[in-house]
């Protein structure tokens, strides 16, 4: 860390300059949980630290119109501190605080947990479920792209050289619409998912399944939206019959890796029982709604 | 190479040092200003015995880097006690035996302390998670847990 500098501009374009001076050797610094593990194991020798959380936009929660922006240095904490949204998106705020210990959620961010690319990563499954994009500011401007677009292998995003995540959008909820996270670990709590899967509901008047989007996390090499689950679900009610269907659409998604924590046999079995569960608990939360 | 020269509040005192854009919360407590009750376990995150308390919420100081701190409070295990009264999760620890080697203890001290500000009337339950943060090697945590909870009966109750 000897040539290592810190900087701490006040602006997205004064971000965005000072990233693509710094080029690969310049690294986008909000929570820390990550990037500090991974300087401290030598695994990554930046030569410049850009702290995001002097931009105003990056610290706060906003409701507009059509949306709810999340700023990328918005805390774990200070997500669930949100009733709001809280209630809005349950399912994404659920994903969130299961990442870390109560010290880790008081630095690490949901757009960190994105833009650190694990395949395993809590809040992804849980967000791409939620149809949410984020905002990207770089050197030719601001765009927008879904959250199933980021990662691109482990590790990688697709972000671009001077590029870096400005806020997170998650869209507004009509009435009976509901989310939920679950993810299998080992252990009960500090854990790294085996499998995880994020459902979210919209349920028609009559209590059929208006719209539905399932995503898995942890079973391939980066977050996945299960596009079969949709076709299963929209039109019905939940059943024995459409509950067996969407077990073995999750498990046939499913191209896991074989370790320690999980086989591959596990991880496809367990995909399939997850998402029936978490549909289940989407479901409830859209007919409470 | 460029020192960065931070102002910032520990303990309730102005304190102002100089550090390097890449030493952490942890170095620059324990190297640069000597405050050593604040203890390096994993350097990770994981284990939560460097926990300290900056503007409210409990945190790893081995995650934090000290030219983030301009302008924060900061609590450590050395502002716990009132003098020479003990806070009374301290208290509650020694009545207990809730330690045995003791690097563990201030993070858990803090973070139990941070706890407590949100939560004054946890379940067993509770105070484990709220712990989940902090390993201890030594003690098994039921006593740990059980100091916890007779500290906030203690709290609670009116003075």
């Amino acid at each position: 860390m000897a040539d290592l500098k810190y900087e701490s501009p006040t602006t997205t374009e004064a971000a965005v300059a000072l990233l693509a001076a710094g080029g690969e050797m310049a690294r986008v610094f909000a929570g820390g949980t990550d990037l500090l593990v991974q300087m401290h194991e030598e695994m990554i020798e930046p030569t410049l630290l850009v702290d995001i959380k002097s931009i105003k936009e990056t610290r706060e929660i906003t409701f507009e119109a059509d949306y709810v922006r999340i700023g990328a240095a918005v805390t774990g904490a200070e997500l669930g501190e949100n009733d709001k949204l809280v209630a809005m998106w349950p399912g994404v705020v659920e994903a969130v605080e299961l990442i870390g210990s109560y010290q880790v959620q008081g630095r690490a961010t949901i757009a960190g947990n994105l833009c650190n690319a694990s395949p395993a990563a809590d809040s992804v499954p849980a967000m791409i479920a939620a149809g949410a994009s984020v905002c990207i500011a770089g050197p030719t401007g601001t765009h927008e792209i879904p959250v199933e677009q980021m990662a691109v292998s482990p590790g990688k995003t697709s972000l671009a050289q001077g590029e870096f995540v400005t806020s997170i959008l998650l869209p507004n909820r009509p009435s009976n619409a509901g989310d939920a996270y679950l993810r299998f670990i080992p252990r009960t709590e500090m854990d790294i998912a085996v499998v995880g899967v994020g459902v979210s509901i919209e349920l028609n008047a009559d209590g059929t399944c208006a719209s539905a989007r399932l995503s898995l996390g942890a079973v391939s090499a980066t977050a996945q939206l299960v596009k079969a689950a949709s076709g299963i679900l929209v039109g019905n009610k939940l059943d024995d019959t459409v509950l067996e269907a969407l077990a073995s659409a999750a498990s046939d998604a499913c191209s896991p890796i074989d370790d320690k924590r999980g086989t591959i046999e596990f991880r496809t079995k367990v995909a399939g029982v997850l998402a029936c569960r978490a549909t289940k608990i989407a479901w409830q939360r859209a007919e409470k709604n | 190479m460029a020192r960065h020269l931070i102002t910032t509040t520990i303990n309730g005192d102005e304190v102002e040092f100089a550090c390097q854009p890449g030493q952490t919360l942890l170095e620059v407590l324990r190297t640069e200003l000597g405050m050593n009750g604040t203890k390096n376990g994993c350097g990770s995150g994981d284990c939560g015995s460097c926990t300290v308390i900056v503007n409210d919420r409990p945190i790893n100081a081995c995650l934090v880097l000290g030219v983030e701190l301009e302008g924060a409070q900061v609590e450590t295990i050395e502002g716990m006690a009132d003098g020479t009264e003990l806070h009374p999760l301290q208290q509650k620890f020694l009545d207990h035996a809730a330690l045995q080697c003791g690097i563990c203890t201030p993070g858990i001290l803090n973070m139990a302390k941070a706890f407590l500000a949100k939560n004054p009337d946890p379940t067993e339950s509770e105070v484990r998670f709220g712990l989940a943060g902090n390993l201890c090697r030594c003690t098994g945590y039921d006593k740990i847990v059980r100091a916890v909870l007779d500290a906030a009966q203690e709290m609670r109750a009116p003075k």
